[in-house]
């Protein structure tokens, strides 16, 4: 058997030895202590203890959706960051990338993700979402197609939507701050 | 049982493998011991731990059994399925249905007399460091990134600066069609396999829109059924791609929606290859990279010849290139790199105290830092919520925190990851 060992006494790696703390659970506590969020989004973790599994609440202080209060749901495997976050939106809300059942139509939490991507970054895009919907990836298609040819219209529905209104029978979450 | 053993390495038995073992060569590692004593540990010393026992794994296995190592054991969590059949070459139809571990340790033991192998059905989670660390080397032939991460990182925490033998060499081999790549890992003093996981193909995955309104392959229709349909019709019933009835509840929507779409292509087994996300294996690309493994893990074990330093890839999709080179380590791999620091300290500090000696003391100085240990969050700097659930532990004392010996982890924006630091109570 080859004497790894000499080597490794060569070596100034000596005297290391790791914590049995898993990758992903380092890497989550590190994107989690150092969020730099700005004052419209804010974190909740019903159980503090488990770092995993939390919610983020977007409040965009500009653009047409201002003054509602959107929810989203995290929940990190065990394979982060190889794998992204599952992202859902818990309301049911009237947004071009963003479909009935919740899902989020954003690049970096499927094609585009790679591991040097952090919570941080993803948390940023998803508001960026509410500043900009981008009609070139609709989810909503309906409301895509609203926002692209008939802009007074699209912008009346999201009002509306945002106050709990239910348009073409569907009904929309009240998410205007009380 | 001697006799017994005798009996099985008859005349000549070895005669090519002893042709690199009775003699140096001119690249010959210096503690090499030419005869008698590198034949008596590869034969009844050497004990080597198989992971997979699948397309690279019944290669494998054959490969270390005819190069002369008698004690491997192999872990497999898998069944046998009828689509194995053409390159896993230890089953046979009638054993479909049944472990692959116990089959291919049957089989081997069968068709190569006095070779030990002890199969074990189940998940290498099962297994705790102890068992581990019987092995003098692991190879893996594993298909997913998962399962590397965990026996990567468990080799790594088994390294022990007090024990030699607690550091297992560690050779990976992974197939993808055409691609494979063999690698010699030894933990802590080369690149581990989580300072690579950058360089990774990321999984096919396509836009949520597209699959939403513009579908125009087949893919997309499939993962329209397995990514919008599936939870909205099942709710939080998990999708088990290993059961065939999902697979083919999935392979209905996926069709119905094709054909919406007029798009040609879906089938059932198509549908079930992206949804486990399969990619067609090469019998040929796994026998070239088990030979690979299988040669490294001969050259650790005998020292016979240099080994590979550190990683091999080939690429037979046009022609046949293959490069070698070293991967350098990750100085912020948050497996194997960043530091440790032994701590010793009374177990009457509190936590509070323990942060200020870190951000004091010179060798570490470390601003603002987060502390864990591997169960449970110490401190957390942010977000407010978390850092006012665990302000109370700074009023606490550390030995009622962790247990002698425990280990915290740190985390720190100054640092490039983290640092371990293992506590000792005076």
């Amino acid at each position: 058997m080859i004497k790894i060992w000499s080597m490794k006494k060569s070596e100034e790696a000596a005297g290391k030895k790791k914590p049995k703390t898993s990758a992903a659970q380092i890497r989550v506590q590190k994107d989690l202590t150092e969020l730099d969020l700005p004052s419209t989004m804010k974190t909740h973790f019903p159980d503090p203890a488990d770092l995993l599994n939390f919610s983020l609440t977007i409040t965009p202080d500009e653009g047409m959706y201002a003054g509602g209060t959107f929810q989203f749901s995290f929940a990190i495997n065990t394979n982060y960051p190889h794998d992204p976050p599952k992202v859902k939106c818990t309301q049911t809300i009237y947004h071009p990338n963003v479909d009935l059942g919740g899902n989020v139509c954003l690049n970096i939490l499927r094609e585009d993700w790679k591991p040097v991507l952090n919570l941080n970054a993803v948390m940023v895009g998803l508001q960026y979402l509410f500043l900009e919907p981008n009609t070139d990836d609709p989810l909503n298609k309906e409301a895509a197609q609203e926002m692209s040819k008939n802009r007074d219209q699209f912008l009346s529905h999201v009002k509306s939507s945002m106050r709990g209104a239910n348009i073409k029978g569907v009904q929309y979450t009240n998410v205007l701050v009380q | 049982m001697a006799d017994a053993q005798e009996n099985h390495d008859w005349e000549g038995r070895y005669y090519h493998i002893d042709q690199i073992l009775d003699a140096p060569g001119p690249r010959t590692d210096e503690g090499f011991m030419a005869g008698e004593g590198v034949k008596d540990f590869l034969r009844n010393q050497a004990k080597i731990l198989v992971i997979g026992a699948g397309g690279l794994g019944c290669e494998i296995l054959a490969n270390l059994a005819l190069s002369g190592f008698k004690d491997i054991h192999v872990i497999d969590m898998d069944t046998i399925d009828i689509s194995n059949l053409n390159r896993q070459f230890l089953f046979r139809q009638k054993d479909v249905g049944k472990s692959k571990a116990i089959v291919a340790a049957e089989f081997i033991m069968n068709r190569v007399p006095g070779i030990k192998v002890t199969p074990y059905f189940g998940k290498i989670q099962d297994k705790d460091n102890d068992y581990y660390l019987q092995f003098n080397l692991v190879i893996c032939g594993l298909d997913s990134v998962e399962a590397r991460r965990w026996i990567n990182a468990t080799l790594v925490n088994l390294v022990d600066p007090e024990n030699p033998e607690s550091l297992k060499p560690l050779i990976d081999g992974g197939t993808e069609g055409f691609k494979g790549q063999a690698r010699v890992i030894l933990p802590t003093i080369t690149s581990c396999y989580e300072c690579s996981l950058d360089m990774l193909n990321k999984p096919t995955a396509f836009p949520i829109c597209t699959i939403a309104n513009t579908p125009r392959l087949p893919e997309h229709c499939i993962e329209w059924a397995s990514v919008l349909e599936w939870p909205r019709v099942h709710g939080d019933k998990k999708m088990d791609t290993d059961d065939p009835d999902h697979i083919t509840w999935l392979y209905t929507i996926a069709a119905a929606r094709a054909k919406e779409f007029n798009i040609e292509g879906v089938t059932w087994s198509l549908t079930q290859g992206v949804v486990k996300n399969i990619i067609p294996a090469i019998a040929s690309t796994n026998a070239i990279i088990a030979a690979s493994c299988c040669n490294e893990a001969f050259k650790i074990a005998t020292s016979s010849a240099a080994y590979l330093n550190n990683y091999f890839m080939l690429i037979g999709i046009e022609g046949v290139y293959s490069y070698t080179f070293e991967h350098e380590k990750k100085s912020n791999c948050p497996v194997c790199g960043g530091d440790s620091v032994s701590l010793s300290i009374k177990p009457d500090m509190t936590l509070e105290e323990l942060i200020d000696l870190l951000t004091e003391r010179q060798d570490i100085q470390i601003k603002n830092p987060s502390l864990s240990t591997p169960t449970k969050q110490l401190y957390l700097r942010a977000p407010p919520q978390l850092e006012e659930a665990t302000r109370p532990n700074l009023f606490k004392t550390m030995s009622s925190l962790i247990p002698d010996g425990g280990e915290v982890t740190v985390t720190a924006g100054t640092l490039p990851f983290s640092l371990s630091l293992d506590i000792s109570y005076t």
